[in-house]
């Protein structure tokens, strides 16, 4: 995604937030975010929320699989075994 | 823990605590990509057991080629794939191909000022408060993130599970769902965008 005013504007900034976390920004780009986000609360707040949010979703505990489904899988497997 | 060589052994060798234990890893993630392609959560179940089965009749042809993930999530898209052409399903795989199509913005475009503002077009008008560390770790929060996650388009569900839930690289997450990176990266931003709201609407209504 590009950035073709010399300004960047907060509606614009929040549709970079992955871009800039995931590293996908030209430098000039970059420093532009980094200098808005510093200057700007809202934009600051954003940021952090966005973080947050990553972090919360990592901490999530993975979903398990049933009993029955594994005693399904583990079946399948011996019948696969014995061919 | 064992490496992915030693696990492909194991597998061949007929170790059932082996293959038990990679069921229990990506058994739930296979289903939630399975649900990209197919329309009910039943045919996405089965779709991952079918997987399975496609995963130990291949494995004495499995040659390293990819990372084991990648070539059993393979396996799981091509099921699943066959499945939904088979329900006559085509939307899931332009939605797929090209998600920067129909535009979706991060924030309601109502809290930021219009672009004809005359000192601070689309700068906030109503912007984002901090939130209260404690409330990010009651239970009722945990609550509210699972079903944001399970309200997100199944494409978008599946890119944010496997890399912020599972820790997955962008990379792996793309080879497992043939996404272009500007695909992955679009899918992600706007289901964390998504996340983000439906936390903030929780926890700091501004």
């Amino acid at each position: 995604m590009t950035v073709n005013v010399e300004q960047l504007s907060c509606q614009e900034l929040v549709e970079l937030v992955t871009d800039y976390l995931e590293g996908a920004l030209s430098p000039e780009e970059h420093a532009r975010f980094e200098a808005h986000a510093a200057r700007c609360t809202g934009c600051g707040v954003y940021l952090e929320q966005m973080r947050q949010t990553i972090e919360l979703l990592g901490h999530f505990p993975p979903e398990q699989l049933s009993p029955e489904g594994e005693r399904e899988l583990r079946e399948a497997f011996r019948a696969w075994r014995r061919d | 823990m064992a490496t992915e060589a030693q696990l492909v052994d194991a597998l061949r060798a007929g170790d059932e605590e082996a293959f038990t234990a990679l069921v229990r890893e990506y058994h739930p993630s296979l289903i939630r990509v399975a649900r990209i392609y197919v329309s009910s959560l039943a045919a996405a179940e089965e779709a991952a057991q079918e997987t399975w089965v496609g995963v130990l009749s291949g494995i004495a042809r499995f040659e390293g080629r990819s990372s084991l993930r990648t070539w059993i999530f393979r396996i799981l898209t091509n099921i699943a794939k066959t499945k939904a052409v088979r329900e006559g399903r085509t939307l899931p795989f332009s939605a797929l191909q090209d998600p920067a199509r129909v535009p979706e913005a991060a924030v309601d475009p109502d809290r930021f000022l219009d672009a004809e503002h005359p000192r601070w077009p689309g700068h906030w008008s109503l912007r984002p408060e901090p939130w209260p560390e404690d409330a990010l770790v009651a239970a009722e929060t945990r609550e509210r993130l699972e079903a944001a996650i399970e309200a997100l388009p199944a494409t978008q569900r599946a890119v944010l599970s496997l890399r912020d839930v599972e820790g997955w690289s962008s990379e792996e997450v793309r080879n497992a769902l043939e996404l272009s990176e500007t695909n992955q990266r679009v899918l992600l931003h706007r289901a964390r965008a998504k996340v983000r709201a439906a936390l903030e609407s929780y926890v700091g209504q501004p």
